[in-house]
């Protein structure tokens, strides 16, 4: 209770919520990942930049965000399949899904992917 | 006053659905703080969810409708490429890569602003989808909440870089 005797809210997280949260915010890393990873394959291989090159306008662009989306959406779905299945270390799959978005962070910069420039 | 139909969508892009994306970040991430039990009362957080899952929702969308139109709208009218002897003022990214001056907008500030704005709509949906589904246990889950104010941040930080280096090429180099 407060001072003006009104209940403070008490709530408490289930663990199979906690793990969907935590399946979400992780796909949410490798989805920022893969578009990293996507970004730094394009520039270090023509073949590669040309195979993203989906919607011609936009260049590969339009492919590496394609990539990237369903590489997140994918890992969404089974990431949530697999959390419910079992219990999770949160702290550890968040720390994870921190690091995969500063490795994604990084490898869309483009003094990092221009040092695997081959075109 | 008048604004042909390719600067009013980059208008929109930007400003828009960019602009109010970032502006409502704040609102956000107030909201997403302040989602403590010691500092609510029952009635407070569910009034707070309210407001979170709303601004959550339209940041979410706002990210997305920023990241397509301006990968299939915008970009395309930056990168066209000139004819013989046109007027590159037409041609932005043309423009830029002939000056000297002005080249490093294109080959570092759009080269960066193109990718990095596609963290924003993954990050924010994330945000959006546990605020959600999680409701008030996301008050008692301290770690999940830093986790989840971390990945709003991360949605932020990403439109901030696209949206200041969309601003700075434009100026450098406008759609018309």
């Amino acid at each position: 209770m407060n001072a003006n005797d009104e209940p403070i809210a008490t709530v408490s997280a289930s663990g199979s919520d906690t793990n969907s949260a935590t399946a979400a915010l992780a796909s949410a890393g490798i989805g920022c990942l893969a578009m990293g990873i996507v970004t730094t394959l394009s520039e270090a291989s023509k073949p590669a930049a040309d195979m993203l090159n989906l919607y011609k306008p936009a260049g590969p662009l339009s492919g590496k965000s394609l990539v990237a989306i369903i590489v997140w959406l994918v890992a969404w779905v089974v990431l949530h399949g697999a959390a419910k299945r079992k219990r999770i270390n949160t702290g550890r799959w968040i720390t994870l899904s921190l690091v995969c978005v500063v490795c994604g962070l990084v490898s869309t910069f483009p003094l990092f992917f221009d040092m695997f420039g081959d075109k | 006053m008048s604004m042909s139909t390719r600067e009013f969508w980059v208008t929109v892009h930007g400003m828009v659905f960019g602009g109010v994306f970032l502006l409502t970040y704040s609102a956000g991430l107030l909201g997403l703080w302040g989602l403590q039990p010691a500092y609510l009362t029952a009635a407070g957080i569910q009034d707070r969810l309210r407001a979170l899952r709303v601004c959550t929702l339209v940041m979410a969308a706002l990210a997305w409708l920023a990241a397509i139109t301006g990968t299939f709208m915008v970009y395309p009218w930056y990168r066209k490429i000139p004819p013989v002897a046109a007027n590159l003022a037409f041609y932005p990214q043309a423009l830029l890569k002939a000056s000297p001056m002005l080249r490093q907008w294109h080959y570092f500030g759009m080269e960066w602003k193109e990718h990095v704005a596609w963290l924003a709509p993954i990050a924010a949906t994330s945000v959006a989808y546990i605020v959600w589904h999680q409701g008030s246990a996301l008050g008692a889950d301290v770690r999940l909440r830093r986790g989840v104010i971390a990945m709003f941040t991360v949605a932020f930080a990403a439109a901030a870089a696209a949206g200041g280096l969309g601003a700075m090429i434009t100026r450098a180099a406008p759609i018309r």
